[in-house]
């Protein structure tokens, strides 16, 4: 048994206590452990992604308890693909939020932060659904901390909407659960996938609604219409930087949506057949659409990056919703595209918000507001998916997979027309902000700071000239234009986590053992 | 006649606790939200709990020296893990509903619309 499989999930369950017990009061001491802890991690899930990239599927059982009665951490090629994308957006975050000051502005931001990746990882690591509860559990109740961080009214109230609407999905997912294991008496991924086969037809009515209750967790952690209601205020109305990491959030929903519907209720499963392709279909080209029309509706920041990231998770789970091996192979691909710029243009949008509050209007030119214009259009371009940067490479695998599917033109026209809304709705607020501004006096100032809530944002304006934040910036632009130009590896790489999902023995047989038929 | 057997009363009480919570999240204020989100957790424990098959009178583990009729035990741990993690989520909401209220003097759950907020889309 490899115990470095469980190494990113304990590094960090260690930090974080570390840093509230020990270091609490020394901020200098906070950065440095949470950033060597983020490194760290850069590094261990580094070795993972290529233990995994041979196809071979590592199981750690905890306790040393076998497979179905004990817990297990399954590591493939989806899982260390997932956990090294979430530790290098962990390291830039952090990279942003020291050399801006953010982690200044609140209590406990790094000790939160650690709690944060560890839930994240431990979702993507686990194999058990429970387990999967609990970790969803882990890194909701550090991002309900990190959501208020620095605290004001509207962030407050924000927050509360965030965990009342988390809460009622996290009962779901426990009802959910519950009728899963009545039906089967299992709780592991792999021995459900077995038992769920074997159910026969004339007894599946519960099964059935065990799974579309399941269905509608990931659907709200993912953020599909008409369950997304949650995602604009609370991600506008947290701090940016952190709206910037919540980015791989809703990837955990898409995640555990592939998860489950490839491996459990697999698309070949007669019970189940369509089931889920049918219903989240329609409902992710309304996400992708209804989020086109928000980016060219908002006149915040906050509001517009976040109606762009619900945009990617459209384009996202249509491409899951084909359940093909093309459309994974899309789907991956298009994971850590939107990932990055997503999480890209909050960071940009936060640097906008620093300079000129958070509205999206015309007023005299900021700070290095040529630097910050050319960030914004390569954000605004990448998540748009137009040429040259990796969104449009993405947006194409993707199209090409509806190429077979029933509903090809309405997927087309839906992609192509929410790209345009999309591009327009940037345009119109790059221009506002950055070229209107020229030809605003200096004498129309109005106190736009104010609409920051934050107590201590006096403090911010003198640290315009931070060289981190853009540190930060440039390190995600650098990881998207690799994204392009190794487009070939990167495609294959998703092309071979996609084939492995498809062929769900495989980790039936890591997880089980040669015995189960 | 109801059959009134233990069936029928965990599920009618999952049923009542579930239709009450649901009826309280959609109040207009947080208190009676937070109260609603307790009954829905109440509701889903003893759901949980319900999932391994009710018995009366039988341990909750196996017994190598005699056939006796035992419990499923997981679904108890289950519920264990749940109440802690509802408990907790329950403090957080609570301390971060109370944040909302003392600094906005009011607790509506929905976000209300400032003067400065004109053309903030709903």
């Amino acid at each position: 048994m490899n115990h470095f499989l469980i190494a990113p999930v304990v590094l960090p369950a260690l930090v974080g206590p570390f840093i509230i017990m020990v270091v609490r009061h020394h901020l200098d001491l906070m950065r440095i452990f949470s950033l060597a802890s983020t490194v760290l991690l850069v590094a261990i899930s580094l070795v993972l992604a290529a233990q995994a990239s041979s196809g071979e599927i590592q199981v750690y059982e905890l306790g040393n308890w076998s497979a179905p009665f004990g817990i297990v951490l399954v590591l493939d090629r989806l899982s260390a693909m997932m956990v090294l994308l979430t530790s290098v957006l962990a390291l830039v975050v952090n990279l942003y939020v020291i050399g801006s000051g953010w982690d200044k502005r609140g209590a406990n931001f790094h000790a939160l932060f650690q709690f944060q990746l560890m839930g994240i990882i431990g979702a993507f690591l686990t194999g058990d659904a429970f387990n999967l509860f609990v970790f969803f559990e882990v890194l909701l109740i550090a991002s309900y901390g990190l959501m208020i961080h620095s605290g004001g009214t509207r962030r407050f109230q924000a927050g509360v909407q965030y965990v009342v609407y988390n809460l009622l999905g996290s009962t779901l997912f426990l009802f959910a659960l519950g009728t899963l294991y009545a039906v089967t008496g299992t709780l592991n991924m792999a021995d459900l996938a077995v038992r769920v086969a074997e159910i026969p037809a004339q007894d599946s009515a519960l099964l059935r609604v065990g799974a579309v209750m399941l269905l509608l967790v990931f659907a709200i952690k993912a953020a599909v219409i008409p369950l997304h209601f949650w995602l604009p205020a609370s991600y506008a109305n947290a701090p940016l930087p952190i709206a910037a990491l919540f980015a791989i959030m809703t990837k955990v929903g898409a995640y555990a949506i592939l998860r489950m519907y490839t491996l459990v209720f697999g698309p070949d499963l007669a019970l189940t057949e369509g089931l889920a392709g049918a219903w989240l279909m329609p409902a992710a080209l309304i996400t992708l659409m209804i989020g086109a029309i928000g980016v060219l509706g908002s006149y915040r920041m906050g509001r517009l990056v976040a109606f762009g990231a619900i945009t990617s998770m459209g384009t996202l789970l249509t491409s899951i919703a084909l359940f093909t091996p093309e459309g994974v192979t899309a789907a991956l691909y298009y994971t850590v595209h939107s990932t990055l710029a997503a999480a890209f243009l909050f960071l940009v949008a936060d640097l906008v918000t620093e300079r000129q509050g958070i509205e999206i209007t015309a007023q005299p030119v900021m700070p290095q507001s040529g630097l910050i214009a050319v960030l914004f259009f390569t954000g605004a371009i990448a998540l748009a998916g137009m040429p040259p940067i990796s969104g449009f490479l993405g947006k194409l695998l993707v199209l090409d997979a509806a190429r077979e599917h029933d509903l090809v033109w309405w997927i087309w026209g839906t992609i192509l027309i929410g790209s345009l809304v999309t591009i327009l709705g940037m345009a119109r607020a790059g221009s506002l902000l950055f070229w209107k501004s020229h030809s605003i006096t200096e004498t129309e100032v109005d106190p736009a700071e104010d609409h920051d809530s934050d107590a201590h944002d006096e403090t911010a304006p003198t640290e315009h000239a931070a060289a981190l934040p853009f540190v930060a910036c440039f390190a995600l632009l650098t990881g998207l234009v690799a994204l392009t130009i190794f487009a070939g590896p990167a495609s294959h790489y998703a092309e071979a986590t996609a084939a492995q999902l498809f062929a769900p023995e495989a980790y039936i047989r890591a997880v089980l053992g040669e015995v189960t038929p | 006649m109801i059959p009134l057997s233990i069936e029928f009363l965990v599920a009618s009480a999952v049923g009542l606790l579930t239709a009450a919570g649901i009826y309280l999240i959609l109040r207009r204020r947080t208190f009676p939200v937070i109260l609603g989100l307790s009954l829905l957790t109440y509701g889903v424990n003893i759901f949980l709990f319900a999932t391994g098959r009710l018995m009366v009178n039988a341990p909750p583990i196996l017994n190598k020296y005699a056939d006796v009729a035992y419990t499923d035990p997981l679904p108890q741990a289950l519920v264990l893990t749940a109440i802690v993690i509802s408990f907790g989520m329950t403090a957080v909401v609570v301390m971060i509903a109370l944040a909302a209220y003392l600094s906005a003097r009011d607790d509506l759950i929905d976000m209300p619309h400032h003067p400065e907020d004109e053309g903030e889309d709903a």
